[in-house]
């Protein structure tokens, strides 16, 4: 899938269109896992350290046991 | 036979700084214990310290001890004199060890109560860590329960388990090697980067495989190997030996770690009655088998055997679960208890799971629910593995702050399994265990704060006015001290020297 499919999909919440209440059928809920998904990585972005690059690199530790 | 036997887990916290990246790691190991310590444990009371009489650390297994000339100075215990070292009320110990925070859970009798408590140590970190930041006596420290900086740092998580003195040693190593090597497949919470120092950025099963270089040895901090030989066992020696188990993950599911608690306990037992007497399933190349299997995240990886087998992970682990249920059904002669049985089902479900399709397992097993979280972060952005934004997913997973820690996040949502509600973990942070002497070691601190000098493992030495000399009360049996036991004394003893007169009289 490409970035701005993925983009376009997670701003369609099921609960708030007509069209998904249309198609409820067998992709249902696989759409469900989806938007699932979709939210818990939109949560996930709000919470994750803001520079990736320095975040990851200014983990340095001694060695322990 | 059954999964019930004592056991602990002691963990070093990954600590840093930001913005400080040239801050001493001791020093805010130090801050970190003591803004702990002060704040929580009895402000403007007495702190009882560790006691360090009975601690052998270059004791060996094997009956020789090595002589420090020959250790290196990391081996050391006892010369961390003035690093922050406390004894909480629920047992444990929170202390500096190594430039890592470590909390060393109290021991308990059985993977749940192991998994409870080793829990509630998250929950004293994460307290700790915002109680130090609180006090300005630091800028904030954040902490991370997982195991290497993927740059080279390894440090521990460790398992005990006490077991019978006469069991030899050879038949330890010989049967704990491959459990060890294949356990992986549940115990493993997940690396993004494969050698000790992440050269390469692929996902690998364990954070801890790749830093052990040999099958048996003393050391903890260099040339890990893969069957500890450290022989403290904090009891009576004649009787019992503390089996240090160095290969772990820090888990951050309930499950895994009531799984490698169990099983492992399971493996023990197994050994101690020579149930296995009759299996091999030692591998030919210990060490290199244990970074393979770690590096197949589809777990087709076959391990060659010193019979010339060539067997999965997943199919060892199968085998070693089969004999494990059978022994169980024998000897309890249909009756195994509630959590033996639940282990045992646990455990062949898991494998069973892996081995159809690795995934159904995200709500249990940290690598593959950390597995599926990059995976999904890779389809919807279009990542590289060698994206800084993996990279970082994978060092906060293990975040302990609730609010930052990607495992606590996905727990919230309902994706991982949890064994235990928010208020059992905060009653686990302040409560000891029933059933081992460290219900006397966290009540008496709990009950005489001001009298209580220092305490340890084996021990819990008074301070009482009117003596000149410290009193000192071993624990050298694990088993003793347990509510049962001593409940009744300490609700008779209003203060310490009606304890101490109660115990010489009952002695």
């Amino acid at each position: 899938m490409s970035q701005r499919e993925s983009a376009e999909r997670r701003t369609t919440k099921p609960s708030d269109t007509e069209e998904t209440t249309a198609t409820r059928g067998e992709a249902a809920a696989s759409a469900d896992l989806d938007s699932d998904v979709d939210s818990i990585l939109d949560e996930i972005d709000s919470v994750l350290e803001e520079n990736a690059e320095d975040f990851v690199k200014s983990f340095v530790q001694k060695g322990g046991q | 036979m059954s999964v019930h036997r004592v056991m602990g887990i002691e963990t070093e916290y990954g600590i840093s700084v930001p913005g400080h990246p040239t801050m001493n790691a001791m020093v805010s190991s130090t801050h970190i214990v003591n803004a702990y310590a002060q704040e929580v444990i009895a402000a403007g009371r007495r702190k009882a310290r560790w006691d360090y009489d009975l601690e052998s650390p270059l004791r060996d297994a094997r009956g020789f001890d090595m002589s420090r000339a020959e250790a290196d100075p990391s081996q050391f215990t006892d010369d961390d004199l003035g690093l922050a070292n406390v004894v909480l009320t629920n047992g444990a110990r929170l202390y500096v060890d190594h430039a890592h925070p470590e909390y060393s859970a109290p021991e308990v009798t059985n993977p749940r109560d192991a998994a409870l408590w080793d829990r509630a140590g998250v929950l004293v970190m994460e307290r700790a860590a915002a109680l130090a930041s609180r006090n300005g006596s630091s800028p904030p420290i954040n902490l991370y329960k997982n195991n290497t900086d993927n740059k080279g740092a390894s440090y521990g998580t460790h398992e005990n388990y006490l077991m019978r003195r006469q069991t030899p040693f050879a038949d330890i190593v010989r049967h704990l090697i491959p459990f060890f090597i294949t356990r992986q497949v549940f115990t493993g919470s997940g690396r993004l980067g494969i050698g000790q120092e992440g050269r390469s950025m692929r996902y690998q099963l364990s954070q801890r495989a790749d830093f052990f270089e040999v099958e048996v040895g003393l050391e903890t901090t260099l040339k890990r190997p893969i069957i500890n030989t450290r022989d403290e066992p904090h009891a009576d020696p004649e009787k019992y030996r503390r089996l240090h188990v160095i290969v772990g993950d820090a888990n951050l599911c309930d499950v895994a770690t009531y799984l490698k608690m169990g099983t492992t306990s399971l493996v023990l037992a197994m050994i101690e009655d020579g149930a296995l007497d009759h299996v091999d399933l030692m591998p030919r190349k210990p060490v290199s088998e244990m970074h393979a299997v770690s590096h197949d995240t589809t777990l087709g990886h076959r391990v060659a055997l010193a019979d010339g087998r060539m067997l999965t992970a997943i199919e060892i682990q199968m085998q070693l679960c089969y004999l494990a249920r059978k022994y169980c059904e024998e000897q309890a002669a249909g009756e195994i208890d509630e959590q033996t049985q639940d282990v045992l089902d646990r455990w062949s479900a898991t494998l069973t799971d892996l081995s159809n399709d690795p995934m159904t397992c995200a709500n249990r097993i940290d690598w593959v629910a950390k597995l599926a979280l990059l995976e999904e972060y890779r389809s919807r952005d279009g990542l590289d593995w060698s994206a800084h934004r993996l990279q970082a997913i994978d060092l906060q997973y293990s975040d302990v702050r609730h609010d930052k820690g990607l495992a606590s996040r996905l727990e919230a949502r309902g994706r991982l399994d949890r064994l235990f509600t928010d208020t059992d973990v905060e009653r686990a942070m302040t409560t000891p265990p029933d059933d081992t002497r460290a219900y006397f070691r966290g009540e008496c601190l709990r009950r005489y704060p001001e009298q209580v000098a220092a305490a340890s493992w084996d021990s819990v030495v008074f301070d009482i006015p009117g003596h000149e000399s410290l009193l000192r009360v071993p624990t050298l049996e694990p088993l003793r001290g347990t509510r049962e036991h001593v409940g009744a004394l300490l609700d008779a003893s209003p203060t310490p020297q009606d304890l101490i007169a109660a115990l010489s009289v009952s002695a």
